[in-house]
């Protein structure tokens, strides 16, 4: 049985007297151990769907269908208190820019140890040592003395080593990690993916990676969704995913990254963006965009099925795949 | 194409930044070395990437070439020209000849001017001569070569997507027909799917204009497609400058190929970066010797006292002292 189970995720947002949807009947499965990749552009819902499952959604967004199933346990439904012993514990998460989530007027141990006090019944000293043992992990360099410092006298990598020392804390199970190196320079980004990947094949953590970033998702993850305004598009293994992608929408991603393409020639193009979430086509979301669209397309939504060891959102995939 | 005229000519040029001595934190005369003695030249017809990452100096060096800054020292030339000790007036044809398009769509464009206002504004500006006929007509012709639809002109900046807004931002550079366009991380607040149409949009303005690009990025995959000639800067030294695919063939640099390493790819291949010690050092208190010898693997104690000089090495320039030992 797979150790996080989203089935059917609806998440909305009321706005006066509209309603916007955000998530459609998203479905996947996260194995213990396994690393999954969340892939799409901004606003087709990666981030409201990781939200979700820690219940972090901001009012009046809810949950509005579907369970979120974690180790036999249903977080769309659980109290408040509960969750509490699972957020920030079993499942841990780490955002886009450390600045905003490290507390600028607390040193980098008292924010370690607050947080371990928080779900542990141990004591201070106890609680400090294994902090500096995680700072140690995450290749802090003289860590008792980082331990003392304020988070303005850390380099933005460095932060984002602290953020993920501090994720680790607990021992999760999970790791949820929304675009946690796009804040950073290339070369802090390689490094900070590099620990990553290491400490969750390490210690067994499993991790979901958010990120608009494919060549990221290549080398880190084993298995990739690609959302697509709010629904799944295409669900694969990440090798490949990438290698023969079978959505007409995943190919057009990655046929349009400047590596994929000859230097100095046109660059092929996705017509148009992506509707808004007040402003969705009938049919497909993708049809406006897309090459193979026909009727069908534009008056029934494609549920994903069953494509090869793919999950495809298309009506077309046959043909997709065949040209 | 190259036609192997000079265009722009930029001569150890420095920029430093006096940081005010009786602000709050109690700075004490303080300078920031944003620039430390670059030079470059930018020919006829080329696509001039610069990369480096952020604090490197590479918005500082563009702001500068485009007269939004002034230099500390050192002699900036435009077609023979030197321009960086103009003053307003003898300034101004430049300004139509160079133009910039930023990286933020969201902030350079006016939220208060329709489209329409936007683009004419340079054009007026530059072009008193010019009848409302042919202002409207020009609108129109720019919008049209950009491939925006010209039913966007009675509209609002808030009214676009990101993408949109840079490909109008673009057509606000063309109105007035520049030469010459510096465009600083014009895609990186962009989606891929639409970095690819945006970039589109530069490489045809470039074909049918003639157009000469100083290009500003810290994405080295766009640099690999875009870039006729590449200068990787580390902490406001260019540190090697070469044809494209020279640089990305056979880095000779110690902190390009660093660089190069961290780019992810999609081959399958696993992460080779390797970690640099340190961290990168301060633009207040700049090291001695080469800017990168606390960090690179290959110092020796020469690189601690003796600045290494830009020089041609196995044709291209790079600034190391043992850039042969790559070789």
């Amino acid at each position: 049985m797979a150790l996080l189970e989203v089935k059917d995720l609806e998440v909305q947002f009321p706005l006066g007297r509209k309603t916007l949807q955000a998530i459609h009947g998203l479905s996947f499965e996260l194995d213990a151990g396994e690393r999954l990749g969340i892939v799409g552009e901004s606003g087709a819902g990666k981030s409201v769907a990781a939200f979700s499952i820690l219940k972090l959604i901001a009012r009046p967004g809810r949950i509005s269908g579907g369970q979120v199933i974690f180790d036999g346990e249903d977080l769309a439904t659980i109290p408040p208190e509960q969750m509490r012993h699972i957020r920030g514990n079993r499942i841990s998460m780490i955002f886009q820019d450390p600045m905003m989530t490290l507390n600028p007027v607390l040193t980098v141990g008292t924010q370690m140890v607050e947080c371990l006090k928080a779900h542990r019944d141990i004591t201070d000293e106890e609680a400090k040592r294994i902090s500096i043992a995680k700072l140690e992990e995450v290749k802090i360099p003289s860590p008792d003395e980082r331990f003392e410092n304020y988070p303005h006298q850390l380099s933005g990598g460095m932060r984002q080593r602290v953020v993920i020392a501090i994720a680790l804390l607990t021992d999760p199970a999970v790791i949820i990690a929304d675009e946690p190196t796009t804040a950073l320079d290339v070369t802090i980004q390689a490094e900070i993916m590099g620990l990553m990947l290491n400490l969750c094949k390490d210690h067994g953590v499993a991790l979901m990676l958010i990120t608009h970033d494919l060549a990221v998702v290549s080398q880190v993850t084993q298995k990739v969704c690609v959302l697509y305004a709010g629904r799944l598009a295409e669900q694969g293994p990440t090798r490949s995913l990438i290698d023969a992608p079978k959505h007409p929408y995943t190919r057009g991603l990655i046929k349009a990254l400047p590596q994929q393409n000859e230097p100095g020639s046109r660059l092929y193009q996705i017509p148009g963006s992506m509707p808004t979430l007040d402003d969705m086509p009938p049919g497909c979301a993708f049809n406006p965009r897309c090459a193979y669209a026909d009727d069908r397309c534009r008056q029934e939504v494609p549920k994903p099925r069953a494509f090869g060891d793919h999950l495809v959102a298309c009506h077309h995939v046959e043909k997709v795949a065949a040209s | 194409m190259s036609t192997g005229k000079t265009l722009l000519k930029v001569e150890n040029v420095r920029k430093q930044f006096r940081l005010s001595s009786d602000g709050w934190f109690g700075g004490k005369g303080q300078v920031v070395n944003a620039i430390n003695d670059v030079s470059l030249d930018i020919k006829k017809g080329e696509s001039f990437c610069l990369v480096g990452e952020s604090g490197c100096g590479k918005s500082t060096l563009a702001r500068t070439v485009m007269g939004l800054e002034n230099t500390t020292s050192g002699s900036i030339h435009y077609d023979g020209q030197r321009i960086d000790d103009m003053d307003d007036a003898a300034r101004l044809p430049y300004r139509q000849h160079m133009q910039m398009i930023f990286q933020n769509p969201y902030a350079s464009l006016n939220p208060r001017m329709t489209i329409t206002q936007t683009l004419e504004e340079p054009l007026r500006f530059h072009r008193p001569d010019l009848s409302d006929k042919d202002v409207a007509d020009k609108v129109v012709e720019v919008m049209e070569s950009v491939g925006n639809n010209t039913a966007w002109l009675t509209r609002l900046p808030h009214e676009f997507s990101g993408g949109q807004r840079q490909r109008i931002s673009i057509a606000r550079a063309l109105m007035v027909d520049p030469e010459f366009v510096v465009a600083d991380e014009p895609i990186s607040a962009l989606d891929v799917s639409i970095q690819a149409q945006v970039l589109n949009v530069m490489m045809d303005a470039r074909d049918q204009r003639d157009l000469t690009y100083l290009f500003i990025t810290h994405d080295l995959s766009v640099v690999e497609h875009f870039g006729t000639r590449v200068a990787v800067m580390y902490l406001g030294v260019v540190c090697e400058l070469a044809e494209t695919k020279t640089l990305f063939d056979s880095p000779l640099h110690p902190y390009t190929q660093l660089l190069l390493s961290a780019i992810p790819r999609m081959d399958g291949s696993e992460m080779t970066h390797e970690r640099m010690e340190g961290e990168v050092p301060s633009a207040m208190n700049l090291p001695t010797g080469c800017v990168f010898h606390g960090r690179c693997p290959h110092a020796k104690d020469m690189c601690k006292t003796d600045i290494p000089k830009l020089r041609e090495v196995a044709g291209r320039l790079v600034a190391c002292h043992f850039a042969e030992d790559t070789v």
